[in-house]
């Protein structure tokens, strides 16, 4: 064994098996979306941009196609409920790490422990725990009964807010430990700095400290942003399934055979809006970058 | 003067923080002991769904495939991510270095359910039937940036001197790998292994899409009951797998850290 070659099939496992299991599969969901939906489930090959055309459009009785916001409404609806559940982490995650990164030292990798150990434990189990929160006749309506505050509420399960505060939840701590991360390398000496120019605290916590860790949070808001856009499990047991997702869309796409070339229209259209996230951050770090 | 760098009220959020973290999962537990078949009607202590939990042929199927597919899913992402960590960080004139990274790390670049439709899809024009093969073979694939990257930091944090000490003295690669390196990143590789059986065990989207009689993991047999309501024997099923987490959760933690870290 060489080990000249090694850096060849050292490699080549690793290069196999995603080509095998996902590059070349996702160049087929392409060609699927560009199929036909075939006469029992499944799809005819071909090519056609009726799948996509349908994302907009529905064809009504006369074959003339009409305008439909449905489906444009779940990806707006997609879009907003990620970039809400990004902002709500990082304005959560801040302060947090932050008074985490000043508790003395031997306290420090207890605090962190505690804040990983949760995204340790399965993430439907912590999905769950919301349902007995939220459901009807769940934790928070027995205590807002139980100091007469009120005697019977709408659900608060199958809402909008049920499924942000799951997506939350379930993705706070990806964004703690970059932003953690980032905190601690803070340099203490700019506070002070900040401080003896008379900047006052909240000054000093947007001027100094937020850029100096932006980094984190960024690097934060890609780990929670893109999961979030393909959440399933938050939409269908949070969200009751009436509201739909893209995530949940694709996934009843499949289920059962319904129409498959129109759910992989949906997963492309989720895959390019994946990559023009990830486009613009990567492109928005090299010019931060630049500028330091 | 009081200290610039304190903030009033960041220490009454954080322990707000830490309540918020911590208290759905406690209810969680706290319900599982409910007498009461409603799982919402406090009545009484008792252990009984904890015996009727473990009494559950088809939820101890669940485990026993998705601790399978998850075991053998480990140890193949694990090898493979080892294999291109080390070219990737000790080899010298790769090519492609860049490119190797990012495929390596393809499964974390888009959301799950795009590879679960994938690998469905594919599945399904080659004619594999095998349920848990397809489970393995999805697993295996989106494991390998977990077990990666852990195994990467410890052998960037690493000098590369005891390996060209090694082989000064004349051992071959192979020796100075097993007897050198590997021992030197083994915190590295065991906590990679760690995290790619816990995102194994913990998956939902890819292995319900996958799923078919025989092979239903252990969170699409949780999905099923929680779509048929919440019971309290849910909830002790949950709690037991709280426990099964939190002890894994520590003994990473423990034997990562027992050997002492260098650089």
């Amino acid at each position: 064994m060489r080990l000249r070659d090694f850096r060849i099939w050292g490699l080549a496992p690793a290069w196999g098996i995603m080509a095998l299991t996902l590059i070349l599969p996702i160049g087929i969901v392409v060609l699927v979306s560009l199929a036909t939906r075939g006469a029992y489930g499944g799809f005819d090959w071909g090519l056609s941009f009726d799948s996509y055309a349908k994302i907009l459009f529905e064809e009504d009785w006369d074959g003339n196609l009409a305008f439909t916001p449905q489906y444009l409404a779940i990806i707006g609806r997609t879009l907003w409920l990620a970039s809400l559940t990004t902002l709500i982490c990082a304005a959560l995650a801040l302060p947090a790490a932050y008074t985490i990164a000043q508790a003395p030292g031997r306290w420090k990798p207890v605090l962190i422990y505690l804040v990983t150990l949760p995204f340790w434990v399965s993430m439907i189990v912590r999905v769950y725990a919301w349902i007995i929160i939220l459901g009807n006749d769940g934790v928070i309506e027995k205590t807002l009964r139980g100091l007469g505050l009120v005697t019977d509420i709408d659900s608060l399960l199958f809402t909008d807010g049920a499924m942000l505060a799951g997506l939350v939840y379930s993705y706070i701590p990806l964004m703690i430990l970059p932003v953690f991360a980032s905190i601690e390398k803070l340099d203490g000496s700019l506070i002070e700095a900040s401080h003896d120019l008379y900047g006052s605290r909240w000054v000093t916590a947007r001027r100094v400290i937020l850029p100096l860790t932006l980094p984190g949070v960024m690097a934060g808001a890609v780990l929670v942003f893109v999961p979030c856009l393909g959440a399933v499990l938050e939409p269908i047991l949070l969200g009751g399934g009436k509201t739909m997702l893209m995530g949940n869309l694709i996934q009843t796409q499949f289920g059962g055979g319904r129409n498959w070339p129109f759910g992989a229209a949906i997963a492309v259209t989720l895959m390019v809006l994946v990559m023009i996230f990830l486009m613009l951050n990567a492109l928005r770090a090299r010019k931060g970058g630049a500028d330091v | 003067m009081s200290d610039v760098k304190r903030y009033p009220g960041a220490r009454i959020f954080t322990a707000l923080f830490f309540v918020w973290l911590y208290a759905p999962i406690l209810v969680v537990i706290a319900y599982s002991f409910n007498e009461n078949r409603l799982a919402s009607v406090w009545t009484g202590f008792s252990w009984r769904w904890y015996d009727s939990a473990l009494q559950n042929r088809a939820l101890l199927d669940a485990v026993k495939i998705s601790l399978t597919v998850a075991s053998v899913a480990t140890v193949i992402a694990t090898t493979v991510a080892l294999m291109a960590a080390l070219v990737l960080v000790r080899g010298r004139d790769v090519r492609l270095r860049r490119v190797s990274e990012t495929v390596v790390n393809l499964p974390l670049l888009l959301p799950e359910i795009v590879l679960a439709v994938a690998v469905l899809i594919l599945f399904s024009q080659i004619g594999l039937q095998n349920g848990m093969a397809k489970l393995i073979i999805a697993h295996t694939a989106f494991c390998i940036p977990f077990a990666f990257l852990p195994i990467r930091a410890r052998l960037q944090g690493m000098e590369p001197d005891f390996e060209e000490a090694a082989q000064d003295l004349y051992a071959t690669p192979w020796v100075a790998f097993r007897r050198v390196t590997l021992p030197l990143i083994a915190p590295g590789v065991f906590a990679g292994a760690m995290l790619a059986f816990v995102i194994s065990m913990d998956d939902f989207i890819t292995s319900n899409m996958l799923n078919s009689g025989g092979s239903t993991t252990l969170p699409v047999y949780i999905f099923g009951l929680i779509k048929q309501g919440t019971t309290p024997e849910l909830n002790a099923i949950s709690t037991l797998i709280v426990l099964g987490s939190l002890v894994l959760a520590t003994t990473a933690l423990i034997l990562t850290f027992r050997t002492p870290s260098r650089g």
